[in-house]
């Protein structure tokens, strides 16, 4: 890790979210740094999703802060800011990277259009220029080139899950959320997703929150951890100390159930 | 009394308002229109009424219509700029029973112009009003399913996803393949769609002196363009905004610079391309125009 500042480039505070009497995240603090990988592991319901979309601003939090310091140094908290701002910073200097490639991609424009929508939204309208970044872009993820005008649903899971983080690190952005983003991969294209992952992310200095239930997954990407479970922030540490030293009872749970060849 | 009757005494007919639509509704579509004019190329809801036409006819264009027309206005119907097409015809005679006012061919001559799918191409004067009638007028319907989403990004002009459509023309096809209902950006903030007039029409919609107003029935959106308007057409800076062009002019008057459509004449080929607006066609021809194959048949009229 490079380039550690001062203050961290967002902090959540005791934020709270619940659906009517379910309480899906309960006084969840952290703070990201730049270019850190933080993951978030738990079981299936145990509110990283829901943290990970109250983050984003896809959903309205109940209480608590989301505070994240901008490209200007300026400090906002995304929980109160404007829908207008939020959505300015989501396509700039945030990422989101879904589980299921369709969901972030344009299935119907082809993969040269879904790596410059960013650029579009922005305001380049240069399509010569447009189309040599796309061309950058793919090879950073590793597409040949001559897909560039082939429709996302002729490409394969992996493929389309490459497309979908090349579409979202066009922008350069300083923030990138991913939900389970190995998901439903094989083994094989996991692994060379993951090496993908981890060699754009330092390269680009990104910092990255990554939900996932995969402590592999975890182990590999992850500087930091958090383990969640109903909603509660159980244990939070550095990847392999807690991994290799599980404290809380539901970690030593997690980590003992993980099935070795 | 009989419609025939009515028809030749000069009396609207009997049981309905001036126009067809009761007062309190031509209201409503008056407040609606005020507003679009005020805000141009915003989307105007309105609670559109049932038309004695089938939707996807012209019963947005034909309620804005009836919502602005007068005892004294001249009316002029168009369908893909001819005056004397099946859809023209039908909304023409529906208004001269409805208001009895005067109906013309000659756009010059007319106040009030219903169209759809073209421009005239003698350009309007001050003082005209343009009725488009628009089958669908929300620009990012294809791209976003969601009503509430396409609202969020007109009011933030979240308008990037356009030019994804563009650029996917230009990679697919090598140029811009959109050739009617072109997206144009309205006074500098509103995306819109123009109704499906072939892109050679989009140009004219820029600072046009008359007052242009589109109504959808359907979908319950009235929105407009006031006289003298910015109206830009997006493009690329590497690929910028074209009309169409054609290989010939008007086989009938000769013209260069009108919207040609491609008549197939027989089996073998060959084919003719004429004005598609009857009235600038006409008025040219009366003028002494020529065209390719215009002359032929003069000359033996006069043998």
């Amino acid at each position: 890790m490079t380039n550690l500042d001062q203050t961290p480039l967002l902090s959540v505070e005791a934020l709270n979210k619940s659906f009517g009497r379910q309480a899906a995240c309960r006084d969840v603090s952290f703070e990201l740094w730049p270019g850190e990988v933080l993951g978030i592991v738990g079981e299936s319901g145990s509110g990283k999703s829901t943290l990970l979309n109250a983050i984003a601003g896809r959903l309205s939090v109940d209480s608590g802060k989301v505070l994240y310091r901008t490209g200007g140094n300026d400090i906002i908290d995304l929980a109160a800011a404007s829908e207008a701002q939020r959505r300015h910073l989501m396509r700039t200097e945030w990422g989101f990277v879904q589980q299921h490639a369709r969901d972030g991609l344009r299935m119907t424009f082809s993969a040269g259009a879904n790596i410059g929508e960013r650029l579009m939204a922005l305001g380049q309208k240069h399509y010569g220029s447009l189309r040599d970044t796309a061309l950058d872009w793919l090879q950073a993820v590793e597409i040949a080139p001559d897909r560039i005008d082939d429709l996302p649903r002729t490409f394969s899971g992996g493929m389309q899950q490459r497309l979908q983080i090349a579409r979202n690190l066009v922008t350069r952005p300083r923030i990138v959320l991913m939900d389970e983003p190995t998901g439903g991969l094989d083994v094989s294209v996991q692994a060379r997703l993951l090496d993908l992952i981890r060699r754009l992310v330092q390269e680009h200095n990104v910092a990255c929150i990554v939900v996932t239930h995969d402590l592999g997954v975890a182990r590999l990407l992850a500087h930091r951890l958090m383990v969640m479970r109903r909603g509660q922030v159980v244990e939070a540490g550095l990847t392999d100390q807690l991994l290799d030293d599980p404290q809380h009872a539901y970690t030593q749970l997690l980590v003992s159930s993980v099935l070795s060849v | 009394m009989s419609v025939q009757q009515n028809y030749r005494t000069g009396a609207t007919l009997a049981g309905y308002n001036f126009a067809f639509l009761d007062e309190q509704t031509k209201r409503m579509l008056r407040r609606a229109i005020l507003k679009a004019v005020a805000i141009p190329g915003y989307q105007v809801p309105f609670g559109s009424r049932e038309m004695p036409l089938p939707y996807g006819w012209g019963t947005g264009g034909m309620q804005v219509t009836a919502a602005v027309i007068g005892s004294k206005d001249v009316l002029k119907v168009i369908d893909q700029g001819a005056d004397d097409t099946t859809n023209a015809v039908s909304i023409r005679r529906f208004f001269v029973r409805m208001t009895n006012v005067a109906t013309t061919e000659k756009t010059r001559a007319a106040t009030l112009i219903q169209t759809r799918h073209r421009v005239p191409e003698i350009p309007l004067s001050e003082g005209q009003i343009l009725v488009y009638q628009v089958p669908i007028p929300e620009p990012l319907r294809w791209l976003e399913p969601r009503e509430t989403e396409t609202r969020k990004m007109h009011a933030l002009s979240e308008y990037g996803v356009m030019h994804v459509k563009l650029y996917e023309d230009i990679a697919q096809h090598g140029h811009i393949s959109t050739a009617y209902d072109y997206p144009v950006v309205v006074n500098g903030r509103y995306l819109m769609r123009c109704s499906p007039i072939p892109k050679f029409d989009t140009p004219k919609l820029n600072m046009n002196p008359a007052l242009q107003l589109f109504g959808a029935g359907r979908e319950k959106r009235i929105y407009a363009v006031p006289p003298y308007t910015e109206v830009k057409p997006l493009d690329f800076e590497d690929h910028p905004f074209e009309v169409e062009r054609w290989p010939e002019s008007c086989a009938l008057c000769g013209a260069g610079d009108s919207f040609l459509d491609e008549v197939i004449l027989d089996d073998k080929g060959s084919r003719m391309f004429v004005c598609s607006d009857t009235d600038y066609c006409g008025e040219r021809r009366e003028a002494g125009h020529t065209g390719r194959m215009s002359a032929p048949y003069k000359a033996e009229a006069a043998e």
